[in-house]
Parts: structure tokens; sequence; C-alpha cells
């Protein structure tokens, strides 16, 4: 493009950029200018009140030296995992048999998405209502006869990072479904009519043909999961409040704490930080291979 | 940085609008029924001597802390901010950010009428920098008189042997033996009771304050470990998560035996209508000569140069600190009256019983938060729920762990 041409755009669209202009000012100035100043302050020695002074990687190591951070960061893996595939898992499930033209399917349907409609703090308030041995399944099974029966992983230490992995699959699975459905439908009902020619069985048909189809569907669905993994906080505070001990602590806890509670905003940030940068790492690929790279082609 | 900030508190400051007479705003995170009671006594005493009190209620205590520094920051303090009794506001007294009430406690003989712990918390490099409200002592005993009776109890523990036979008695009686809330800060206090009640005055402070490798390593910090980790057996299993209200309801409706609490748990015994003495009792420690925990809140005034302002302050200073407007505050709050010259006569059993003790400097000890910065008694209170809630903890495993995180 040479500059005549550049300005001819920007005089056609002018009014889109203007329009464009105050969102992109608030990326601009609110998202990135505070998230390079966190940056920056994790190299700070501040406390309770942000500092201009130059520590280098102090911060950084004393949060690496942190039992509770490093702690938080194998939950959030496990955590990631376990949330991930079974959300998936799950999700193209539902998503196979709601597409399996049934009756009621609008019904179904809203039962399965229902969940995602539900914040995070209902959704961990109900679970651990549920989970408690003193009220919920434990209790109530207990009351119907069985007396021995025992269900009580939420005050587990090894067990509460499955009730949350519980909670949350509960939550988001019904996301996945609505969006693999979607993918669903859109695949053209002649390749259907293909492969039953060929014989070939269902479900090699859904793994060997349709999950590929669904490429893009499937990356959406694990970008938006990725980041309400990286986000959580709120579930844990409201099911577990990171306890037992430091059995379900998160890394957004942990920063959420020492930045509040603690007055700490150097290690704070500094562990935002790290989380920024784990996210940029595993994002970049996907922008990479799904913009950067289609605009070379 | 800070002088770009300082620079545009004060811009902001002359810019601002006068405002109405002594009108002060105080911010707290004082909003459940009895804490908003205990608030209105300062809020209609400050309003009878002729000022215009606006509410800011933040609720919870880290965002209305939070809330108060960013108001500051920013440039539009409010005239007064609650804080503990503690090291959380020091920092801003560095940064010259608070205004000092000199004149006030010299002429009110602060000096004298303050307990120790409480003076040092609010006096730095000789200026006093926040008004005391009140004293919270946050390691009381509270059991059930029925559960005690059931059990063949007949007198307060007045000692740790006695209090594991006590925990025994109630266990083979059948009901939980000790109601603790599995919270951190629940955790946290049930150490500070150990380690205050077995390690005495001298290791208390020397683990809290000094925090150094010899006192650390010593038989005693051992010993205090060993204690509080053999009271777990002793804990229920819905323990973790359980809020400290619902664990002093099970004391309440004497299904558990005691409960390490702070004095605001009166409240509840008192809202369930049970009788001191009678339903329920209260003792600050083990032994007549046990320490008390001196925790407490305070008020901190964002500098000003506005002269309104400045009135206001020293207004709400001489009405919060008030010998009458203490008493009403304080009963509604649980908590004993800041000041050691006042009769406590009106108020009840437990309170005045903690008056009785504070009297003696001896067994006077700060908080934790009064003895080092919040995130290293964060980290702390870390150590101690991992230690806590760890199984197969050995003593010597959770003294390393207990060690690094005090000094860290």
């Amino acid at each position: 493009m040479n500059v005549i041409a550049i300005q001819v755009h920007l005089k056609r669209n002018s009014f889109a950029y203007l329009a464009a202009l105050p969102m992109a000012l608030t990326v601009f100035v609110a998202y990135m200018g505070t998230m390079f100043w966190s940056v920056r302050l994790s190299f700070s020695s501040s406390r309770m009140l942000p500092k201009d002074d130059f520590v280098g990687f102090a911060q950084y190591e004393r949060l690496f030296n942190t039992s509770r951070w490093i702690s938080s960061l194998e939950n959030l893996l496990l955590i990631a995992f376990l949330f991930l595939a079974i959300c998936f898992v799950l999700g193209f499930l539902l998503s196979v048999f709601i597409d399996q033209k049934i009756k009621a399917e609008s019904f179904f349907r809203t039962v399965f998405l229902f969940p995602y409609a539900m914040s995070f703090i209902v959704t961990g308030l109900v679970w651990q209502w549920i989970f408690n041995p003193q009220l919920g399944v434990q209790k109530t099974v207990q009351a119907l006869g069985w007396e021995s029966f025992k269900f009580d992983w939420i005050v587990d230490p090894d067990m509460v990072l499955y009730t949350v992995v519980i909670a949350a699959v509960w939550q988001g699975a019904g996301l996945v479904m609505a969006l693999l459905l979607a993918g669903l439908r859109g695949i053209d009902d002649d390749l259907w009519k293909a492969t039953k020619i060929d014989g070939i069985p269902a479900w090699r048909v859904y793994i060997s043909i349709i999950l590929p189809m669904l490429r893009p569907m499937i990356i959406t669905t694990v970008v938006l999961l990725s980041i309400s993994i990286i986000k959580m906080y709120d579930v844990v505070v409201a099911m577990t409040g990171g306890g037992p001990g430091v059995a379900s602590e998160v890394p957004a806890k942990f920063i959420m704490d020492n930045l509040f509670e603690r007055a700490n905003i150097g290690i704070a940030t500094a562990a935002s930080t790290v989380m920024l940068s784990t996210i940029l790492c595993l994002i970049a690929p996907f922008i990479y291979s799904n913009y950067i790279k289609k605009q070379g082609r | 940085m800070i002088k770009i900030i300082f620079f545009c508190t004060v811009i902001a400051l002359v810019t601002s609008p006068l405002m109405a007479k002594e009108e002060a705003e105080v911010m707290h995170w004082w909003t459940s029924g009895g804490e908003s009671a205990a608030i209105k006594v300062l809020a209609d005493a400050y309003e009878a001597e002729g000022g215009s009190w606006k509410d800011s209620a933040v609720a919870g205590g880290s965002n209305a802390r939070s809330a108060a520094i960013n108001r500051m920051i920013g440039g539009s303090p409010t005239t007064a901010a609650l804080f503990n009794t503690s090291q959380q506001y020091h920092e801003m007294i560095a940064e010259g950010m608070l205004n000092n009430l000199d004149s006030i406690a010299i002429a009110n003989q602060w000096d004298e009428i303050l307990p120790k712990p409480t003076l040092d918390a609010i006096k730095v490099d000789g200026h006093f920098y926040a008004a005391p409200i009140n004293i919270h002592m946050p390691t009381w005993f509270w059991y059930s008189k029925k559960a005690f009776r059931k059990a063949g109890i007949v007198k307060e523990p007045q000692s740790i042997d006695e209090l594991f036979v006590v925990l025994d008695k109630l266990k083979a009686s059948g009901v939980i033996p000790l109601a603790l809330g599995g919270q951190k800060w629940q955790e946290n206090l049930l150490f500070m009771a150990i380690l205050s009640n077995v390690g005495g005055k001298q290791l208390y402070l020397d683990v809290l304050n000094k925090r150094d490798a010899n006192t650390l390593n010593s038989p005693a910090f051992n010993k205090v470990v060993e204690m509080f980790l053999k009271l777990k057996p002793y804990v229920d299993t819905g323990s973790p998560g359980r809020n400290w209200n619902d664990t002093t309801s099970l004391v309440i409706n004497d299904k558990a035996g005691i409960q390490v609490m702070g004095d605001w748990a009166k409240g509840e015994f008192t809202q369930a209508r049970k009788r001191p003495n009678r339903d329920y009792g209260c003792f600050a420690g083990l032994g007549s000569d046990s320490l008390y925990i001196v925790g407490g809140d305070v008020f901190v005034f964002p500098k000003t140069d506005n002269k309104e302002q400045i009135l206001a302050q020293e207004k709400l200073v001489e009405t919060m600190l008030n010998p009458l407007t203490q008493i009403r505050f304080n009963r509604l709050k649980g908590s004993i009256p800041v000041r050691t010259d006042i009769d406590v006569s009106s108020m009840g059993r437990c309170a005045q019983l903690g008056s009785r003790i504070l009297k003696d400097e001896s067994r006077q000890v700060p908080d934790g938060s009064m003895l080092m910065e919040s995130y290293r008694y964060g980290s702390l209170k870390d150590a101690i729920t991992e230690v806590w809630n760890s199984r197969d903890m050995s003593t010597q495993k959770a003294v390393k762990i207990l060690a690094q995180a005090l000094q860290g």
C-alpha cells in the first residue's frame, strides 16, 4: 500500500476510525497502561504504597521461595488439566447427543447451558453446601440409612481440588456444548450421506472427520476455558476459601490477598506478571496460527 | 512519584470546595448488626457535639483499608479512617501521610491512661498518629457450662496439661471437645493462644518480634508447636472453612465444649439469650497469670491543610475517647475501653475480667499484627494453616515451616 492509498483508505473510513477511537484509547491507556505499570511495580520494593525504586528480580525471588505460591501454581496446573479435559469430553458428548435430533431438544439445550448463566460465586456456594459433610450429600445418604457412608472431599486436603474441578466443570461444560453444537449444525448433511454410503460407523465419523472440521470452534472453546481457569478466584473463595490449609489455593487468590489484605504490592504485581507472561506464552501460538499466518497466505 | 501524588493531593485540596461545617467523613468496615450499632454510638456522640457525621462504610476490613488508602493517594482523603491497632498504617506515617495528634494526646495524658502495647502501636518517633478506641483480646476461651457439667469438669483448666485433661473428658462425653472454624485467621488465633499460654511473655515476644534462629530453634518453641499440633484430634471433621459464628453456635447449643475466639464472640451468646456464668463461661487464659493479648481498632487521620477538616479531626478524637462514649461503644462492640482510668462496673462479666487483667502491665502483650509488617504476618498465617492442615506433620517440620515464614 503506498501513501496515497493509505490516505484514501483513511478518508473513506474516517468515521469508522473515529468510532473506534474511544475504545482504542481505553484499551491503550486503561488496560495496557495499567498492565505496564504493574510490570514496572513488580521490579520495585513497593509494599503498601507504590514506590519508584528498582530492585531487580528481588520480588520474583521471594515469590518463588513462597511455598503458598508454588502450591497455588501446582493446584492451578491440576485444575487446568482436569477442567479442560473433562469439560471438553463432556461438552462434546452432550453436543453429539443433542445433535441426534432428539425430542425436546431446546429443553435439554437450556438445561445444559443454564449453569453457565450462574456466576461462579453462586456456583461455589451451591457446591459448597452439596459437598459439606454436615449438610449435603453425606448427611442425606446417612439419613437415608447408610450410616457409614462417607463423602467428605471438601474437607480433605488431598481431595478438595477435585471438588473445585467438579463445580467448575458443572458450570463450563454447557458452554462447550453450545459452541460445539453450533459447529455440528454447520456440517453439511451431504457429508453424513456420503459416509453412510461408505459404511463408516458414526463414532468414527465424529472422531476422524467432524472433530477436525470443528477446529475453529475447539480453539475458541479452549481459549475461553483457559481464560476462566487463569481467572479462577471466586469459585475457590466461595467454596473452600483456599483451604483446608493451602490445599486449594490458586494464583489469583494469592494475588488478591497480597494486594489488599497484606498490603504487599511488590509481590502481588510480580505474581500477576508471572501469570501474564504465562498467558502470553500459551496464547501466542494460537494467535500466530489463526491471525498472523493467515494474512501471509 | 510520591512527590507528584502529594502535589496532586495539595492541588485537589486547594481546589475542592470548602466543606460544610465540621463535616467528618469516616471510613470504616463495621457493617454487621452489632458493629453498626457500635459505630452509631460514635456518630451520635459526634453529632451531639455539633459536628456532622458522614458515614462511609465499606464491607470487609481489607477492602475498607484499601479504599481509605486509595482515597488518600487519589487526593481526596476522608476525615478519618479505621484501621486495626497494628503496623497496617506505619508505612503511611513514614511517608508523612497522616496528621499527628500530639496536642490532644498530651492534653489528655495518653501516656498514662493507655496500655503500653496500644501506645507502642500508635506512637512513632515520639509522636502520636492514631486514636485508639477499643481493646480486643483475640484469644478468649469460651465454654459451654452444660457440656462441662456433663463431662464432669468442675473447674476451668489452669495449665496446658489441665486443658488436655478437660478436652479428653469432653471427648469421652461425646461432644466436640474443641470447636474451631478452619479458616486461616481462626487457626492463627488458636496458635497465638497456645504460644502465649504455653510459651509465656518472653517467648511470645521473641518469636513474634525478634524472630531470631536461637528462639525459633529453642526447646520452648518446640513445645509450643508440639502442643498446638496435639490439639488437632480434638477438632471435628466439619471444621475446615467453617465461619467463626457458626462455630460459636456449636458452643452455644452445647454441641461443643470450648472455642478459642476473640471477645466479640460474646455478642453471639447474648443474641442467643445465654447468660454468662450460667450457660457459658469465659476465661482469658490458662492460669492466674495468663497473658492478655492486646489488639483493637484505631482511627487514623489523613494529612490535610484544610482548617475545617483539622478541627473536625480533633473533635472526633475528643468525642471518641470520652469516658461515657467509650463505655457505650465498647459495650456494643464487645471490646473493652482503651482507657484504663474508667469505671467498667456497668459492663459484662467477661469485659470486667478483661479490664482487671489489663491493669497488670506484666500480663499485657501486643497482638502479632503490632509486632510485624502485614506481609510477614500474612506469611505466618499461611504457615500456621499449612502446618495445622497437613497430614503427618512432625513438630520438627512444623517448626521449620513456621521459622521460614517468620524470618522470610
